[in-house]
């Protein structure tokens, strides 16, 4: 620093603490500003980011604060990807022709709860569960019924699934092989993160051990069939919807990434060779200017971690490429208009943050399966912000902000802190088998739970502006037993017209590989092309690796 | 729902899930009636065999329960579980959370799981729970497994009710042998030193055969040289080891096994050092007499109660007792002499027998 | 007065137990002995556990959008073995209409998402004196 620029920060400093003493002096309204439990203070100036090297950085160089690519949003928008999927994949399938012709650029496939578990929709257990929050998908004949007419060499798709992932992800790469589509071009995510669905989800099929196994194995796999292909999308989503603070969510889900990083060099893959294709999914809650400076301390430590701690060499390795939702948790079910407000700013939040895609809430969404409309609203949201805003002209235009770059500092160093807590209590695995990470994220959640009912919080038309309106003033979707039933029968003309022998062979070999270390991938997808259906496929693998049992905490 | 005694007896020996499950809740209330049910359920008391499973919260003792009950269960053996878990001291509730664990047998009809809070420190816990595994017995379960707890004496107590007495401990907990309880030491017929895949715990065994095997060398070296061990080649853990796994009728030492619940692994062998210890008591007459004990037990606690009953519940005695008030202010009496006095007054009441 | 004992359940397959540990831990809170059965768990494994347990009332929270299905299922075992005085209540994202339909099918009240769980604790409480009042 030259002694001008030194005189300079002395003079700044002096009026800063004239300028404090009037704020303490003045009268100010009785109101919290601390969202995430830090104190946030009035003003920041350029001593907050004295010395800083953010300030000096550009998009598209390491560590990334500013982004990951030189051009910002002009080089390409974001993908607007929204999640949608319910009922039997026929119906799903309209809907998604529908997005796409009105300019939705991406997939995204909600699977109902039995799917997300692993059961088939003839199973016992999903009784009365089938289609009602997703579509249900519980063979290669339903994918194939589900991208009927989309050219899946074309269209990008995301499916959320975790605890199943590899099978779905069977069935979905046999029914691209169906239509002819070349794996090397599949583009696409699938969710496939295990870790955070025993922390929050809690949509688990196999113990921890196996299931990371089966993550492996698909990077493996992957990397060698479909390069093109996010091999996981490694999730705050469910960490922060769970209760968890904006720091909480960027330490545990960036301390999952870590460790499917340690998993797959501990199978002597080359990191450069996996890293490449990871992803990552992020919250986007009400806070906006924490939110984005925590993608941007996401994307600066992702970086860091991967080339020192990791040996990473190529930037592929390097740079975070995430998608975005707007905060389902943050809706509310009372006047439910203004929840397009609340995921307008959410949206942008993200998008200043520099989102590679956005899925933008219904406003229904807490009440029921979003409507045609609301999802169309939802969609014009996103269409408003990259067409009419003038926001995604410009890369990272919040970069050098004093207290955007403050709080991207202070969020960095909350998760660096909490990584060494993490290590403290002996990793991830070993912190979700005690409870320590489920525990500090239910805490969390209590203590945004008291605010909320001690009006330390505001939410506006729950505890402050409260009307007395009726409970709703939107129509709602509804699923009815219909689908279930033409699900089931489906289901049945499916077993009936495949090959019962093949389909015993395929299934006796992959639980025969499954006690072995074979990569299981290959012989999932053979069971997958043999119409095998879900539950078959994971019941098979149940008989090897167990089932997962939760423990209670509270 | 009112039901006459009657009717659910005979609910009860039709073998209905819902009758035993009112049966235990009387029994664990101590109802109007309880104890003409727990009369009329005696004959059938003696069958099955108890197993008492103590131990720190969080050891893993719901996780080998449900294995034992697994187990048992592929030998067609009818099993009944009792969870006991602490109430909370402050608001008298509880939260019971050991059939998560158990959930593998939730449904299946030879088995039967009941959680228990011991509702706070009022005595007689122990002989309830033992009164609830009566009712078990009664009902015709081969098996009955007692799960507590194991911190304080209360617990301690419900375990000593059972035949057989495991004590699971974890390398974990800071249950190093040093702040071992002496009292669990005691209870102990069988050591399990769960998460195994977690490091300390082969150290744990080690200090526990150490601890069993001088203990035994200790009471060894009072016996003349030819019969005891010489002290040269005293090996403790060598001793424990060679006891645990021998068929003496005489001498039962406390077998140390090792478990990895989470993975199934050492459940056979427990189940086999269980089935041992039942032989011993068995030969040596350890069994009658743990039963005769509970017997004993029994009756201690229910005359107590009745005492309590009938001597507060009378108002005369009441009365009585407040008239004596100003004697002991004026130092006239002392509630000592009192005491007496008004056991010596009451002989008809005690004895059931009004005046 | 004994303590009441209340069955908290989680039926259906998804994950969302926050809302059943949260009423769990307030009702022990309330002096409650809660038997909580975790995740996932079908109508046989709720009635089975509610009727060993002898319960008073089993709580139920659903949001998967299966109430119609798994409610009345749960209600229909408990009468099979005799224990229809066993209070079935409980909440969730249950539309009025289907709360209504429910409720007429024998279900005590059932609670929209976001009730205060003193709500639920007084409803218990009453419930319960006003039956031991009718038996005693
Ligand atoms: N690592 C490991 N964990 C175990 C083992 N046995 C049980 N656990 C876990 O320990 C926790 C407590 O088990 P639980 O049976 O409820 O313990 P209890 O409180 O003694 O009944 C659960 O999360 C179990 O999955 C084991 O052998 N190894
Ligand atoms: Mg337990």
């Amino acid at each position: 620093m030259t002694t001008a620029e030194m005189l300079e920060l002395d003079r700044l400093r002096e009026e800063v603490a004239q300028w404090r003493a009037r704020f303490d002096a003045a009268t100010k309204r009785n109101a919290l500003f601390a969202n995430s439990g830090h104190v946030v203070e009035p003003l920041y100036t350029a001593l907050d980011i004295a010395g800083d090297a953010a300030a000096a950085e550009v998009p598209g160089e390491f560590p990334f604060t500013r982004g990951i690519h030189p051009t910002g949003y002009r080089g390409k928008l974001w993908t607007m990807r929204q999640f949608a999927g319910f009922g039997t994949a026929p119906e799903t399938n309209a809907r998604y022709k529908y997005l796409l012709s009105q300019g939705q650029t991406g997939l995204s496939v909600a699977f109902d709860f039995p799917t997300l578990m692993g059961y088939d929709s003839d199973h016992p257990r999903s009784e009365g569960e089938v289609g009602k929050c997703g579509v249900a998908i519980s063979s290669l004949a339903d994918m194939e019924t589900l991208f009927e007419g989309i050219p899946l060499d074309k269209v990008s798709v995301s499916m959320t699934i975790n605890g199943p992932a590899v099978i779905l992800f069977a069935f979905y790469v046999a029914a691209a092989e169906k239509q002819g589509a070349v794996a090397a071009e599949l583009r696409g995510t699938i969710q496939n993160d295990i870790l955070k669905e025993y922390m929050a989800q809690h949509a688990w099929v196999y113990p921890i051990e196996p299931a990371l196994r089966l993550i492996v194995d698909n990077f493996a796999w992957s990397a060698e069939h479909v390069p093109l292909w996010n091999t996981i999308s490694i999730s705050g989503y469910h960490i922060r919807e769970a209760g968890a603070t904006a720091a909480q969510e960027l330490a545990f889900t960036l301390a999952d990434g870590f460790t499917y990083v340690e998993r797959g060099i501990a199978r002597g893959l080359d990191v450069d060779d996996f890293a490449p294709r990871l992803s990552f999914f992020w919250d986007i809650h009400n806070d906006f200017f924490e939110e984005i400076a925590k993608l941007r301390a996401a994307r600066r430590i992702w970086a860091r971690h991967m080339r020192e701690r990791f040996g990473a060499k190529d930037t592929r390795s390097l740079i975070m490429r995430f998608h975005s939702q707007t905060a389902g948790v943050t809706l509310t079910a009372q006047q439910p208009m203004n929840n397009i407000v609340r995921v307008a700013y959410q949206a942008m939040a993200a998008v200043l943050g520099g989102t590679q895609s956005l899925h933008t809430n219904s406003m229904d969404e807490t009440l029921a399966l979003p409507t045609e409309q609301a999802v169309e609203v939802a969609l014009r949201t996103q269409q408003v912000l990259a067409y009419e805003t003038g926001v995604p002209n410009v890369a990272d235009p919040l970069g050098g902000s004093y207290y955007v770059e403050a709080l991207t500092d202070k969020l960095e160093s909350e998760a660096e802190a909490l990584f060494t807590k993490i290590e403290e209590v002996g990793g991830v695995v070993r912190g979700l088998e005690t409870g320590w990470l489920q525990r500090q994220i239910s805490e969390s959640s209590s203590r945004q739970q008291w605010e909320v009912e001690q009006r330390r919080r505001t939410i506006v038309g729950v505890n402050d502006f409260v009307t007395d309106e009726g409970e709703l003033t939107i129509p709602l979707l509804k699923v009815g037993a219909e689908a279930e039933r033409e699900q089931r029968s489906r289901m049945a003309a499916m077993r009936a017209s495949r090959d019962d022998a093949l389909v015993k062979l395929r299934l006796a070999a992959l639980r025969d590989a499954a006690k072995t270390d074979a990569n299981l991938m290959p012989l999932i997808l053979d069971c997958a092309r043999a119409y095998c259906t879900l539950y078959e496929i994971r019941a098979a693998m149940e008989e090897v690796f167990g089932a997962y049992r939760e423990p209670v905490f509270f | 729902m009112p039901q006459s005694f009657d009717a659910l007896i005979a609910d009860f020996e039709a073998g209905k899930t819902a009758a035993l499950a009112r049966a235990i809740s009387i029994v664990e209330n101590h109802r109007t009636g309880y104890d003409e049910l727990m009369t009329r359920l005696h004959p059938r008391i003696g069958r099955a065999q108890r197993l008492g499973m103590t131990g720190p919260p969080g050891a893993g003792k719901s996780t080998i329960t449900n294995l034992i009950v697994q187990s048992l269960r592929r030998d067609n053996l009818r099993v009944g579980v009792v969870a006991v878990d602490p109430s909370s001291p402050f608001t008298g509730g509880a939260l019971l959370g050991d059939r998560v664990r158990m959930e593998a047998v939730a449904l299946d009809r030879g088995v039967y799981i009941r959680s228990m809070a011991t509702r706070g420190s009022l005595g007689g816990l122990s002989a309830r729970t033992a009164e609830v595994a009566d009712v078990l017995d009664a009902f015709g379960f081969d098996r009955i497994i007692i799960e507590t707890v194991g911190v304080g004496q209360t617990e301690l107590d419900i375990a000593r009710t059972a035949d057989t007495t495991v004590v699971v401990l974890v390398p974990e907990s800071g249950d190093s042998i040093q702040t071992l309880k002496a009292g669990v030491m005691e209870i102990a017929d069988i050591f399990v030193v769960n998460k195994g895949d977690r490091p300390g715990a082969d150290r744990l065994r080690n200090d526990i055969e150490l601890m069993l095997g001088l203990r035994r060398g200790a009471t060894s070296a009072n016996i003349p040289a030819h019969h005891g061990i010489p002290l040269k080649t005293f090996n403790p853990i060598r001793i424990a080891r060679d006891a645990a796994r021998s068929e003496n009728p005489e001498e039962w030492l406390p077998a140390v096994l090792g478990t990895i619940a989470s993975k199934g692994e050492g459940i056979d062998l427990l189940l086999a050092a269980v089935d041992r210890h039942f032989r011993y008591l068995q030969t040596s007459g350890g069994l009658k007499g743990r039963r005769r004990n509970r017997l004993k037990n029994q009756v201690t606690e229910v005359v107590a109660e009745r005492l309590r009953a009938r001597l507060w519940e009378d108002p005369d005695t009441i009365t009585w007792l407040d008239t004596q008030l100003d004697l002991m202010e004026a130092g006239t009496a002392t509630p000592f002499s009192v005491a007496d006095e008004l056991l010596s007054r009451s002989g008809p009441l005690l004895t059931g027998v009004k005046p | 007065m004994r303590p009441i004992r209340v069955l908290v359940a989680k039926p259906g397959l998804d994950g969302h137990d926050r809302g059943a540990k949260v009423v769990a831990a307030a009702l022990r809170d309330a002096g409650m002995e809660v038997i909580y059965t975790g995740l996932h768990q079908t109508p046989e494994m709720i009635a089975t556990a509610a009727i060993q347990e002898d319960v008073d009332v089993v709580g139920l929270s659903i949001l998967s959008g299966a109430h119609m299905t798994l409610i009345p299922r749960v209600l229909d075992l408990l009468r099979d073995d005799g224990r229809e005085d066993i209070l079935v209540t409980g909440g969730g994202i249950i539309p009025r209409e289907d709360m209504d339909a429910l409720e007429a099918r024998g279900t005590g009240r059932l609670f929209g998402p976001g009730t205060p769980t003193s709500e639920l604790v007084e409803y218990i409480h009453n419930w319960f004196e006003a039956r031991e009042a009718q038996t005693a």
